[in-house]
């Protein structure tokens, strides 16, 4: 896979780790005889909106848990915000928000109760604006007027909600947020996505992942793609989304005519059905097939250009199966 | 980018959100209750049926004697089941209840590191374990004071001392007490690292103390026996004699301290370098 070694190689900064909210090195770490995250090097830019996608069971949560230190690496380093972790942990992880494997709070108190009580044990946390923080955290993420209501009561999309403000109680210079738009609503979903924005055009780096790739594209300007433990791809979205051919679909009832032509054109076909059929288009200028199916006489009903979209490339990495890779 | 700054009175501020998190808890405060009501009902028990000094069994004849005696039978009573019971659910919970609500990942990456987090965790449990013993005691002392009224402390071999003395007395009860379910808590804490079910803790606890009382009835295990926990957790009588023997005290704690630093130790341990899964 030459196009996936040209689009992992990473540019050396200029002074070690310094423009990288998050590197890591080989990263490997193992149950047993399953590897769950193989040798895996991320780069996250710092600035970044780095989309971490991958299907169920990739090994993307497993990685976000080395990240953070709440599992210990069979092997690999992990560098965040300059960083090593996790041994210096206690310097870096004030300035990483984070949203790992869903919200997860105290049932029996409060979501106000349950920010302050995160707060408290935070060392570098100012007690005299705990107050104000929570109150501009839970403004943030719109749950202000079930603050007081007791956890357990609270609906999927809430409990994210106070993920996400739990994630903001500080100024962030990293959030990683591991499926932030699960159990929301269309409305809390787009909520999210101008979230994340705004925090990257305060400069923060975020991390999120997801399966939802329409969601990642919209907001992403990195992503990386894992699949069995292994990070397939990664790099600026347009980098990534290289790699993967525009179709041209011609709608025709003279099938065959209408290949051999495509053909002829040095198009490769990828898909042929009674009525129309889709070819990689390569560097060949649309306008110029459209010619050549006018000369040799094919009737053509339609004619569309299909740009790549992030599923194409996800599908076509990491397989079209329903089963969750083991 | 902002240096990072460590604030002060962090571990104060750390204490009281896990001793407000205990002692708020409904199921916490509902087992101080029912802790509070047993020298009520015992109090109350031998108020109506009133035997006169002398009679009955020794030491419910001692409460109708003496108010503050009411103080150590409930606590006497107490010991075997009740506050077992009510320490292995709180310091089961320690650490398989905050993984079993998730929040175990959400402290560690705030972050707390796991030897502080081991250090609040502990220090919540002790409070606890210390409520429960002293509201026994006071309930008793008020209950036994307003029933039986309390003139001086009358000890185990018939001799009298002021009420001063008894107080501590009372005080020194308490910590032998105080010791011997430390060894349990730990024990507790320890099977806390092991689950993220916090229930599943909290009755290996149970468990364990039932299989420490069943041993301790096997006299063919001979002195074996004085390795187990609960071998000499009722030592405090020694409290309430006229002489008291400093050495055989110290002798009935050796046990439950030694659990105690076993436990703690391999809870650290375990805590310290566990994978966070939940």
């Amino acid at each position: 896979m030459t196009a996936t070694a040209a689009v992992t190689r990473v540019e050396e900064p200029a002074q070690t780790g310094s423009s990288f909210a998050i590197r890591t090195t080989d990263l490997t770490r193992r149950f047993g005889d399953h590897v769950a995250v193989n040798s895996v090097s991320l780069s996250v830019p710092r600035g970044a909106v780095y989309g971490f996608l991958g299907p169920n069971g990739s090994g993307k949560t497993t990685t976000i848990r080395l990240l953070l230190g709440l599992m210990q690496a069979n092997s690999g380093s992990v560098e965040m915000l300059g960083e090593q972790m996790p041994r210096r942990s206690a310097a870096v992880l004030p300035r990483v928000g984070t949203l790992v494997e869903g919200p997860a709070f105290y049932p029996y108190l409060s979501g106000r109760s349950n920010l302050r009580r995160l707060d408290a044990f935070d060392a570098t946390s100012d007690r005299r604006t705990s107050n104000a923080r929570i109150d501009a955290a839970l403004d943030r993420v719109g749950l202000t007027a079930a603050a007081g209501k007791n956890y357990r009561r609270y609906s999927l999309g809430m409990k994210q909600r106070l993920g996400l403000a739990a994630a903001l109680l500080q100024p962030r210079d990293l959030l990683i947020l591991d499926e932030p738009t699960n159990g929301l609503d269309p409305q809390g979903t787009r909520e999210v996505r101008t979230l994340i924005r705004d925090l990257a055009a305060d400069g923060s780096t975020v991390l999120v992942s997801s399966h939802l790739l329409a969601e990642i594209e919209q907001v992403a300007t990195h992503v990386g793609i894992m699949s069995a433990g292994t990070l397939l791809k990664q790099g600026t979205l347009a980098e990534v989304l290289s790699g993967t051919a525009a179709l041209l679909r011609v709608d025709t009832t003279a099938i065959s005519q209408a290949i051999g032509v495509l053909e002829q054109l040095g198009l490769s076909i990828d898909h042929i059905a009674p009525d129309y059929v889709t070819a990689k288009i390569g560097d060949v200028p649309a306008e110029k097939v459209n010619a050549a199916l006018v000369h040799a006489g094919v009737p053509v009903r339609g004619l569309a250009l299909q740009q790549p979209a992030l599923e194409d490339m996800f599908v076509e990495l990491t397989g079209k199966g329903y089963d969750v890779v083991r | 980018m902002q240096p990072v700054v460590r604030r002060r009175g962090v571990l104060g501020r750390q204490l009281r959100s896990e001793l407000l998190m205990v002692f708020r808890r409904k199921r916490n405060i509902a087992m101080l209750i029912v802790l509070a009501l047993v020298p009520i009902l015992i109090g109350t028990a031998v108020f109506v049926a009133a035997p006169r000094p002398g009679e009955g069994p020794p030491l419910v004849s001692q409460i109708a004697g003496n108010g503050l005696f009411l103080s150590f039978a409930a606590l006497t009573i107490c010991l075997p089941v009740l506050l077992p019971l009510a320490v292995s659910v709180i310091a089961g919970d320690a650490f398989a209840g905050e993984a079993s609500t998730g929040t175990l990942r959400y402290l560690l990456t705030v972050p707390v590191s796991r030897t502080r987090l081991f250090a609040i965790k502990s220090a919540g449990v002790l409070a606890y374990v210390a409520a429960a013993i002293l509201i026994i005691i006071v309930v008793g002392a008020i209950v036994g004071a307003t029933y039986f009224g309390i003139n001086g402390v009358t000890l185990l071999n018939g001799e009298t001392v002021s009420n001063g003395e008894g107080a501590l007395r009372a005080a020194g009860i308490a910590l032998f007490v105080f010791v011997d379910l430390l060894g349990l808590a730990a024990l507790a804490m320890f099977i806390s690292t092991l689950t993220e079910v916090p229930i599943g803790a909290m009755a290996a606890t149970v468990v364990l103390a039932i299989v420490f009382a069943v041993l301790e009835a096997v006299p063919q295990l001979g002195s074996f026996r004085s390795l187990l926990l609960t071998h000499h957790w009722f030592g405090f009588g020694e409290l309430l004699r006229g002489e008291v023997n400093m050495g055989w005290l110290l002798r009935d704690t050796t046990i439950p301290l030694s659990y105690t630093a076993i436990f703690a130790a391999a809870a650290w341990a375990r805590l310290a370098t566990a994978d966070v899964t939940s």
